[in-house]
């Protein structure tokens, strides 16, 4: 009999299965779990019930939602500090290693785990955080959770999780010039919704995916959950190999050879079922920016910004609400939009490749307008410092500060002042996410780079033309 | 925690989607301690003026004692944050009707005793039109998966592993240890089998 077809998260999900209950929950044994500052709540609950890390090896802590990017004048912060310094109490009381300030290897929990070689094809990796959907660019089962869940995982290493249904999103074509899987991810969201793909665990195939760099995947799995799926995967390929070999954690000498023979076996039977499929043309694709205040208010930078009485009528209100809170009217063109700052970096877009389509962008030019740059490591800003990215950029006129979570949620205190409108290569531009009345515009680095040279929402593909 | 099967509460309606947890509460009340109560961190920026104080035409601030809401498409969506559930239920909230949910915030709001009750399209227009003016009194039966307000009388549907968590007040953590020895045998078994995934492939 043949056997029936998997997909790549039918493999990956029985290689995880401890058990399966009669009501089809499955307990499912974790890899890696990544905890950071906000994991407090959790490790609160540990210490009520007495209980210790159960694998404390598997288990690795980073500061990065509230590291200081200007250290020396955040760190006088209590609030600031106070967060950092319950991790690192917890981190020590439980034997886990700790990515600290002073690290060279510090960073973004989703920049380091993958640099670091803890993020492999075939494992499944938890974090107390939404964008742990970034793993899946690997292979990986990898999903955020709540604080209850990650105390479950400290505790017990497992965690009960229905399956999800399976969604494939193929992207076919060829990428225009200055589209990147930025502009994919603000794509598909736009079309098919925030909630687009709720309950289900999306693959992203198709010619454009093999394509794409380790760092184009994890900005497209990252955005995963602003689409609703908790999971973005990508088969693992010669890219995916060649991007893990030799990094720190990574597996040596035999294990290697055994690991690359079991990743290539994950990918998705080319016969496999999917109980949604959607299809995107690549061509069509154009560099994208959000004008409101959801992720899947986006739209080509060639648009005009939308009236409520184009959309949906179960859409209208939100609308006319978003384009209240963001001071746009109806009608006007997307670019030309006046913009007070901007900002790069965050676990979408703060990885080195993106520092490098920004800098392109901006060599030889000046911003305009202030904003700064925070690489997602400590390791990305020395690679761009060795490169003298940082040159162009602090010429350009920007800030080139340390990394960290920063002003993508700004906890560390880089905050968008009220009414301000920021041009952002983050993940949500989600109502006070940047700081109360914040207007955050979502979009590529290279296009948040044509804005501050030109200190209005710009198609970068004008700046890229006079470049060549 | 406590399980809970049937409640009579007091509903209000927020007629809004996208409702995310960023909304719920914003980042910058994180780092207080739960100990110290989240319930007036709740829906922050939506319901408050700059001074802190309360807006009189938002609905949940009509009146004290609200304790169940009935909110747009794809509340809870975003961030992890179950933070967010921590406002909900140190407000009093005992369970949100909405269309769709976050799939990380419903997972969280069920760890805390919250119910998160999805209702079709019809259900939500028919709830909103009838909360339009003032709160009301609503009856939830979970074991039913019904709900009563005034003449509106619906279904609601959860996932059958969570309604029983919710009656039963059912812990992971407790549930889990009576699988120690699975636990220990699945590890044992990858451990052999797939000796790369430990981290640097060696133990």
């Amino acid at each position: 009999m043949k056997p029936i077809a998997q997909t790549m998260l039918d493999k990956l999900w029985t290689a995880h299965e401890v058990l399966r209950r009669e009501d089809g929950v499955s307990l499912l044994w974790i890899d890696r779990h990544l905890v950071h500052e906000g994991s407090h709540h959790a490790f609160g609950k540990l210490k009520e019930r007495g209980l210790s890390v159960c694998e404390p090896d598997l288990t690795f802590a980073f500061v990065d939602h509230y590291a200081p990017t200007r250290r020396s004048s955040q760190t006088s912060d209590p609030q600031i500090m106070g967060m950092i310094e319950t991790l690192r109490q917890n981190a020590h009381d439980h034997g886990v290693h700790l990515y600290d300030l002073d690290d060279p290897r510090q960073g973004i929990a989703h920049v380091v785990g993958p640099e670091e070689g803890l993020t492999l094809p075939g494992l499944l990796i938890n974090c107390g955080d939404s964008h742990t959907s970034t793993h899946g660019a690997f292979g990986a089962l990898a999903f955020g959770i709540g604080a209850t869940e990650v105390a479950h995982v400290l505790a017990t290493q497992t965690i009960w999780q229905r399956k999800p249904k399976s969604m494939r999103i193929r992207v076919e074509g060829t990428l225009g010039l200055g589209v990147t899987a930025k502009d994919i991810a603000l794509g598909w969201i736009g079309k098919l919704g925030t909630d687009g793909a709720q309950g289900h665990a999306v693959e992203y195939a198709g010619a454009v995916i093999r394509g794409l760099s380790m760092e184009g995947r994890m900005t497209l799995c990252n955005m995963s959950i602003e689409g609703g799926a908790r999971f973005g995967i990508i088969a693992p390929d010669e890219t995916t190999f060649a991007y893990i070999k030799d990094r720190p954690f990574a597996p040596k000498a035999g294990a290697w050879e055994q690991a690359c023979a079991d990743w290539r076996a994950l990918s998705s039977d080319n016969d496999a079922q999917f109980d949604r499929e959607a299809l995107l043309d690549a061509s069509e694709i154009a560099p994208t920016v959000t004008w409101g205040t959801s992720p899947e208010q986006a739209l080509p930078i060639t648009a005009a910004v939308p009236a409520a009485n184009e959309v949906t009528p179960a859409k209208r209100e939100a609308v006319r609400d978003a384009l209240e809170y963001m001071g746009l009217k109806a009608g006007h063109k997307l670019e030309g939009t006046a913009v007070d700052r901007v900002f790069i970096g965050s676990c979408t877009n703060g990885r080195i490749e993106d520092l490098r389509e920004a800098a392109h962008v901006l060599r030889g030019r000046k911003a305009k307008i202030p904003g700064h740059v925070s690489p997602g490591s400590a390791k990305v800003k020395a690679q761009a410092e060795a490169e003298g990215l940082d040159q162009i950029f602090k010429a350009a006129g920007l800030d080139w500060v340390a990394s960290g979570c920063s002003m993508c949620v700004g906890m560390n205190g880089d905050l968008v002042e009220k009414g301000q409108r920021c041009a952002s290569s983050t993940n949500r531009n989600f109502k006070g996410r940047q700081g109360r009345g914040a207007r955050t515009h979502l979009m590529s680095p290279a296009m948040v780079a044509a804005a501050s040279v030109t200190g209005m929402l710009t198609d970068v593909r004008w700046l890229l033309e006079r470049h060549q | 925690m406590a399980g809970w099967s049937t409640d009579k509460g007091m509903a209000v309606c927020l007629p809004q989607a996208n409702i995310d947890t960023d909304q719920l509460i914003p980042a910058r009340f994180m780092s207080v301690p739960r100990a110290q109560g989240y319930g007036r961190f709740l829906l922050h920026d939506m319901r408050r003026e700059e001074t802190g104080d309360l807006k009189a035409a938002f609905p949940l601030n009509a009146q004290e004692g609200i304790s169940v809401l009935v909110a747009g498409r794809n509340f809870g969506s975003g961030s992890s944050r179950e933070a967010a559930v921590y406002a909900l239920v140190d407000s009093g909230i005992r369970a949100v009707f909405a269309p769709s949910f976050g799939d990380i915030f419903a997972s969280n709001a069920v760890n805390n005793g919250l119910l998160p009750a999805q209702i079709d399209e019809a259900t939500y227009v028919a709830l909103s039109q009838s909360l339009e003016r003032r709160p009301q009194t609503i009856m939830i039966d979970l074991g039913a998966r019904s709900l009563q307000l005034g003449s509106v009388g619906a279904r609601f549907s959860i996932d059958d592993s969570w309604a029983l968590k919710l009656i039963n007040g059912w812990d992971d953590i407790d549930i889990t240890r009576h699988h120690r020895t699975a636990i220990a045998a699945f590890k044992n078994i990858r451990h052999q089998t797939t000796v790369w995934a430990w981290p640097n492939g060696a133990d």
